[in-house]
């Protein structure tokens, strides 16, 4: 081939390249490489988000788990503080009870030696008094005759003398 | 170099898959609309015809007429512009139509106008060079109607696209989806790695003209009938602008390391200088003329090879030779839907690697 009248493809070469250029750079490449990068920043930025997202939501479930298990320690401690109270109530109760008996008792116990000591007393003095009555009638009959007196009078003195 | 094979790699699928519709596309282009009118058919005049700039463009013959969409001279002569529409030559390139205008008398031969002799025609000295002088040409050729058709298809391809994506910033639809890895391809595996990410944004527009220019412009070639069929690199002239283009990229954006590279070599001893430093000039300008002539040379082959087989027809006389034609244009036609990808993405990979090479940090 040959070149011919090299100025006219150069000069509009030239023209037409450096409009196709300005005009593509400003209308078309701009747009679409801003548009492109647009996207990518922001894909990039949701799957940051749906990262942070997931971090959350695993943090929160820790956060959870802690809870519940704060919650599950305090629940044990509080029933086995209850479980306490009880036992030392309970205790307590019967120590209670126990001396209010044991004090009950030992009430019983002086008002029944009272009675008993008062009952012997009476039981003393009556025995006593029939015995009086006893031996007043036995003496009474023992003596009727001269004889009989004569004998007791003879049984006491050999008492005497064998004392 | 892995990340060149790499890109080079995805490049090639990418190739791959335009080459598989494109060749089911071109079955029925391969008739040439450009039967010879005379008997005596020379191969060599027809493909030199096709592969070269013109005044007009030719669309077909009809009756051993040519028929071809005229297209404005413009000339700026020595007194002052004159324009008038090619078909005022009727289709003379020997110098034997004189075109009168504005007190000036133009004579056209082989594609060259030149200002009539006082003959009304060109004069010769020695081996057929001619004496006339000429006005400086700065005519709409075919090429240049063909640089303005691509042109214009890739600003109504990329504006509306680069508008539907002020609508859209969800994922792309339509044709911004097929386009857009391209456009990513580009940066991801052209742009970032030769230039560096912090630099390479500056340079993105005038990658991606490049190599949607070239590409558009490879495949509007192979496009067999009016208003496509002109290839804007078979003109070693717009590969030249193009490799100028970058050249002058990179020489504007060259850094302190880089001229210091080419003055200074480091590692070189002093006295070693004297060579090393037109060596290295010389390196300067050897990188934009591989450009040209590779860009140049590839698409123009594969031209020459395509209308070759089907001169193939014409010389043998004979029809039976023509599914051989077919067969192998075919062929051809498929490698060449390849390169014309393959160059475009060659032209931008070296611009973006001379580029990143000027602007590299050195520690």
């Amino acid at each position: 081939m040959n070149i011919t009248h090299p100025e006219s493809l150069i000069f509009w070469s030239v023209i037409v390249f450096a409009i196709l250029f300005i005009l593509l750079r400003k209308y078309a490449w701009s747009p679409i490489l801003g548009a492109v990068r647009g996207r990518e920043e922001s894909i990039n930025r949701a799957l940051d988000a749906a990262d942070d997202a997931r971090k959350e939501v695993e943090n929160l479930k820790a956060d959870n788990e802690k809870l519940l298990q704060e919650a599950r320690i305090e629940r044990d401690a509080m029933l086995k503080d209850a479980r306490e109270i009880k036992e030392r109530m309970i205790a307590e109760a019967k120590e209670t009870a126990q001396t209010q008996a044991d004090k009950i008792i030992k009430q019983a116990q002086v008002v029944i030696e009272g009675e008993k000591q008062a009952a012997v007393v009476e039981l003393k003095q009556q025995v006593a008094s029939l015995s009086v009555e006893i031996a007043e009638k036995i003496v009474k009959g023992q003596l009727s005759d001269q004889e009989k007196q004569l004998k007791l009078v003879d049984t006491m003195l050999d008492q005497v003398t064998l004392n | 170099m892995i990340i060149v094979g790499n890109s080079f790699r995805r490049f090639f699928h990418l190739a791959l898959l335009f080459c598989s519709f494109g060749a089911i596309a071109q079955d029925h282009q391969t008739h040439p609309s450009e039967t010879p009118e005379d008997t005596s058919f020379d191969a060599t005049k027809l493909i030199n015809s096709h592969i070269s700039d013109s005044h007009e463009f030719h669309i077909a013959d009809w009756n051993g007429k040519a028929i071809s969409l005229p297209l404005p001279v413009i000339l700026w002569t020595d007194n002052g512009l004159v324009t008038f529409m090619s078909s005022a030559f009727h289709h003379d390139e020997e110098g034997k139509v004189v075109v009168e205008r504005g007190g000036q008398q133009f004579v056209r031969y082989q594609d060259e106008i030149y200002y009539a002799d006082a003959n009304g025609t060109v004069s010769f000295e020695g081996e057929g060079n001619v004496v006339n002088s000429r006005p400086l040409n700065f005519s709409i050729t075919k090429n240049v109607f063909t640089l303005m058709v691509t042109a214009a298809i890739m600003l109504l391809v990329f504006i509306p696209i680069a508008n539907s994506y002020k609508k859209n910033n969800r994922a792309p639809k339509g044709i911004s989806g097929f386009l857009e890895p391209l456009i990513l391809f580009v940066r991801d595996d052209i742009a970032i790695p030769n230039i560096g990410e912090k630099k390479y944004q500056k340079y993105m527009p005038y990658l991606l003209t490049v190599f949607f220019l070239i590409w558009l412009g490879n495949l509007i070639g192979l496009i067999p009938f009016f208003p496509f069929q002109g290839t804007l690199t078979n003109d070693l002239l717009f590969t030249g602008v193009m490799a100028t283009i970058t050249f002058l990229i990179t020489i504007f954006s060259g850094n302190k390391g880089y001229w210091g590279h080419i003055f200074a070599t480091p590692g070189v001893p002093k006295w070693l200088l004297p060579i090393m430093i037109p060596v290295e000039v010389l390196g300067m300008f050897t990188k934009p003329f591989a450009l040209m002539v590779r860009l140049f040379a590839n698409l123009t082959a594969g031209h020459i090879i395509i209308l070759s087989l089907m001169a193939l027809i014409f010389i043998f006389e004979t029809a039976w030779i023509s599914p051989v034609s077919i067969a192998f244009s075919l062929f051809m036609y498929g490698l060449e839907l390849l390169v014309a990808a393959l160059q475009a993405y060659v032209f931008t990979l070296l611009s973006a690697l001379f580029i990143g090479q000027a602007v590299e940090e050195h520690h």
